[in-house]
């Protein structure tokens, strides 16, 4: 960051530094739950049934495994920068907000991981069997 | 204000209740037949159907009152009239799109 005019200075750097990241990266994501979500539910309308064989049948296709796994991480990483800032809201204490924040990443990495998992292995597995 | 309120409270609903209930779909289903019977069963239980409700509303409230923040995030529709027409019409048509949807569901069930 240049000094000598103050758009340099102000480029990119909030008082945190990295908000307008964080504020675009929510933006995104919030497209990519538009769109991904509503594919869902016309998609979801649309099955004869919903019982096993039908969706795993289903999630087993390459053009419902791959939007189902982009869903899942617009969506946890959504919710990570949205459920951040109710945090940091709402808790004051430095500590506990550490903590609280630290509980968020492992929920949201934790979450999108497991349904990752789960779409990988019907999509690599479900397939075959049915 | 209000709009504001029930953007955060629907986000956060969505966050834990419907991200949670998406992956356990998505584990029942990667788990087995048995353990997928056992999730529809609690899916299509009374509460099951007051939870995807819920959420289908949720969903719809948060999508367009985000909506509404991208719009005025490029600055627009901050006139008095206009910003009170919108939050008064947003949560009416998440109403109705969530009846919409449950009524298609439900009229194909009979």
């Amino acid at each position: 960051m240049g000094n000598g005019t103050s758009i340099g200075r102000v480029r990119g750097l909030g008082s945190a530094k990295s908000g307008a990241h964080h504020w675009i990266l929510q933006r995104f994501t919030a497209v990519g739950n538009m769109l991904l979500v509503l594919w869902l539910i016309f998609a979801l309308l649309q099955m004869p049934g919903l019982d096993y064989e039908s969706v795993t049948r289903w999630l087993s296709q390459p053009l419902v495994a791959v939007p189902m796994a982009l869903m899942l991480v617009s969506i946890f990483w959504h919710l990570k920068l949205g459920l951040q800032v109710l945090i940091e809201d709402y808790i004051h204490d430095d500590g506990l907000k550490f903590f609280v924040i630290m509980l968020l990443n492992f929920y949201a990495v934790g979450g999108a991981a497991f349904g990752l998992f789960a779409i990988a292995k019907i999509a690599f597995t479900g397939g075959i069997a049915a | 204000m209000a709009i504001s309120i029930l953007h955060r409270v629907t986000g956060d609903g969505l966050a834990i209740v419907g991200a949670l209930g998406l992956v356990w779909w998505l584990v029942a289903a990667a788990t087995g037949p048995e353990y997928y019977d056992y999730f529809l069963s609690c899916a299509t239980s009374p509460f099951g159907y007051f939870v995807m409700i819920g959420l289908t509303w949720a969903f719809f409230q948060h999508l367009f009152s985000g909506l509404r923040h991208f719009v005025m995030d490029m600055g627009a529709g901050y006139e008095l009239n206009t910003n009170k027409m919108w939050s008064l019409l947003l949560p009416l048509l998440a109403i109705v799109v969530t009846a919409a949807i449950w009524l298609c569901i439900f009229a194909e069930k009979i």
